[in-house]
């Protein structure tokens, strides 16, 4: 209906505005403006496309839009701020499966039409489809991981809930049946198959297999677990090689899907909890990095702009959170974090810890000048982030000074703990950063941490053979006085003692985030 | 349509773009740049609705719908829950 120049000035449109929301979302007040031309650009692109290459079919486009307004809007709509990093990582794993799919559909419709003999055989092509489906596979899978371990379904040995219980032994089945499905009539007991053919479909059951039980595995690691991602690693990149020279076998990239979906889970799986900001940010980059191989796929240049844009900004928070633990990409990938051998014993370590109540809290508060509150996780499981606020409005009535000081990985994404403060109404410059709040800490009256463990651990400074040594952290300790709202003196994701409870300055109230919050407001009222 | 060399211009150009332009986004708002960028890399719905409407293989048309729902499944998603975040942001001022 449009011409293929008209076509390509609306994608140049579309890719600019792409541009442009990102770059309005350096600031709070342009950021709503930002998402919205963001929104725009993706219309004028949808436009675009269906003007310039228009459908001979329409059913299988309405109902995919269909479904996927359905399930994207309810989900958007009905998401709570506290699992927006399960929604975050759901979401990159649709990005990745969508790839894969466009790959694999590109490559049927090119070469069922090769073996008459006029499909197109074009080597940029086949490498984008390669690393389309590879990236697409290992970012879908590994963001299921992600997703389950977020929504801690995935490797726990606790009882789970139907819901979880269905989505996991739900995607497990499927893994395996999809991968049956596909092999056995196709490959395996298909007419005139060869016995290279049964070879390939024996290898995509057994990748489909793989994943389907290793997902049911209630640990993080297992024995022979390194061995299986380094197989399916060199196994991804030599299909990956195979599927270009021998595109016409679609098994091949199939068989290289499944083995690059083993290969996603299992880099996922053995990575810990307090690392899951650094997935997330991974995963996201993947997400867009798969966009753009499928822009080289379809030579589209719409595609290859926004898939590297969001390829960008993964990377650049990826290494936003490896800063903040002081730790390096590799080392969150394939080394293992926990207590050293000379960890020191926690009951020496936690021999003078003081123990509070709220009207004692509530005294200390009477007539300070500077209050901060340093929220982790805890804030976000206690879903304490409104009594919060509360707290800091009933201490500003009293004209108390009250700023929020947030680590870049406190929570489980990067501004995790932002949102939910905004959430509860926290103007945005009561947030305060890291290197900012540590230059005044010796004027703060009182730090309340509350659910933050390991990001307020003095030993990153001290000890240089600790598991944290170097890592950036909240100087409370150098507050007055501290108060720290814990439900017990259990160690952070580190799995090491906190000298910080036992320091004189500090004092520990022991109870549910929330529940604390709200007899430390309850007290300061009475008092 | 457009040769590889051209293409792969476009694909580092962008890269250093979105390095340049994304550091300069503040921590408090990295959970709606991710959502966000989530909703763009639902680009690829662009390549998806291309296959699913063009007829010459079944199977590839079947693919393509289901790579259409769920790129569409990001874009709606991640657009309306960034918009949610971001007005939880605004209303202050």
């Amino acid at each position: 209906m449009i011409s293929s120049n008209i076509q390509n000035i609306a994608y140049l449109v579309a890719a600019v505005l792409f541009i442009l929301d990102l770059k309005w979302m350096a600031h709070p007040r342009t950021a709503v403006r930002g998402n919205a031309v963001g929104t725009l650009a993706m219309g004028i692109a949808i436009v675009a496309t269906l003007l310039g290459d228009p459908p001979d079919n329409w059913t299988y486009i309405l109902i995919g839009v269909g479904v996927g307004t359905l399930i994207g809007g309810i989900a958007a709509i009905r998401i709570k701020m506290t699992s927006m990093p399960e929604m975050v990582g759901l979401f990159n794993g649709f990005g990745g499966g969508a790839s894969i799919l466009v790959a694999g559909s590109a490559l049927i419709a090119a070469y069922s039409t090769v073996i008459n003999g006029s499909g197109s055989d074009d080597m940029q092509m086949l490498i984008a489809l390669v690393a389309s489906g590879l990236i697409g596979s290992v970012t879908f899978f590994g963001s299921y991981v992600a997703f389950g371990k977020l929504a801690e379904f995935l490797a726990v040995k606790w009882k789970l809930h139907t819901w979880q219980k269905i989505i996991k032994y739900g995607f497990s089945l499927a893994c395996i049946a999809g991968a049956a499905w596909y092999a056995f009539p196709q490959a395996i007991l298909a007419d005139g198959a060869t016995g290279n053919d049964k070879l390939l479909g024996g290898g995509i059951f057994l990748c489909g297999l793989v994943i389907g039980l290793v997902l049911l595995i209630k640990k993080d690691r297992f024995p022979g677990m390194d061995l299986l991602k380094g197989l399916s690693a060199i196994g991804s990149v030599a299909l990956g090689v195979l599927v270009v020279l021998n595109p016409e076998n679609f098994l091949l990239f199939w068989l290289l899907v499944a083995v690059a979906g083993v290969l996603g889970v299992i880099l996922t799986l053995s990575i810990g909890g307090a690392d899951m900001p650094v997935v997330i940010a991974l995963l996201n980059s993947y997400s867009g990095l798969a966009a753009a191989a499928t822009g080289f796929v379809i030579s589209n240049s719409v595609l290859i702009v926004s898939g590297s844009l969001v390829g960008a900004s993964g990377i650049i928070l990826t290494m936003i959170m490896c800063k903040a633990m002081n730790r390096s990409l590799t080392n969150v990938l394939f080394g293992t974090m926990g207590p050293t051998g000379d960890t020191p014993d926690a009951d020496e370590v936690y021999k003078t810890v003081k123990s509070t109540s709220a009207e004692e809290i509530a005294m200390l508060l009477d007539g300070v000048q500077r209050v901060i509150i340093v929220p982790g996780y805890g804030m976000a499981v206690a879903q304490a982030q409104h009594t919060v606020r509360s707290l800091a409005n009933l201490l500003e009535e009293k004209g108390v000074e009250v700023d929020f000081a947030i680590h870049p990985v406190a929570g489980r994404m990067p501004g995790h703990m932002n949102v939910l403060l905004a959430e509860a109404d926290v103007p945005y410059e009561k947030l305060r950063e890291m290197d900012d709040i540590n230059q005044e800490m010796e004027q703060i009256d009182v730090a309340i941490v509350l659910g933050a463990n390991d990001v307020v651990n003095p030993v990153a400074r001290t000890d240089p053979n600790s598991p944290i040594a170097g890592m950036p952290i909240i100087d409370v300790d150098k507050a007055r006085n501290v108060i720290v709202i814990k439900r017990s003196l259990s160690p952070g994701f580190a799995g090491i003692p906190n000298p910080l409870f036992a320091a004189a300055n500090c004092m520990m109230f022991f109870n549910d985030g929330k529940k604390a919050i709200q007899d430390i407001i309850q007290a300061v009222k009475e008092g | 349509m457009f040769s590889f060399i051209a293409l792969l211009t476009i694909f580092v150009l962008a890269i250093f773009i979105g390095f340049e332009v994304i550091t300069k986004v503040p921590p408090t708002l990295h959970t709606p740049l991710m959502s966000g960028s989530n909703a763009i890399s639902g680009i690829t719905i662009v390549g998806a609705l291309i296959l699913a409407g063009s007829t010459s293989n079944h199977l590839a048309q079947v693919l393509a719908g289901v790579a259409v729902a769920f790129a569409t499944i990001n874009v709606v998603g991640g657009f309306l829950v960034t918009h949610r975040m971001l007005g939880m942001f605004k209303k202050k001022n």
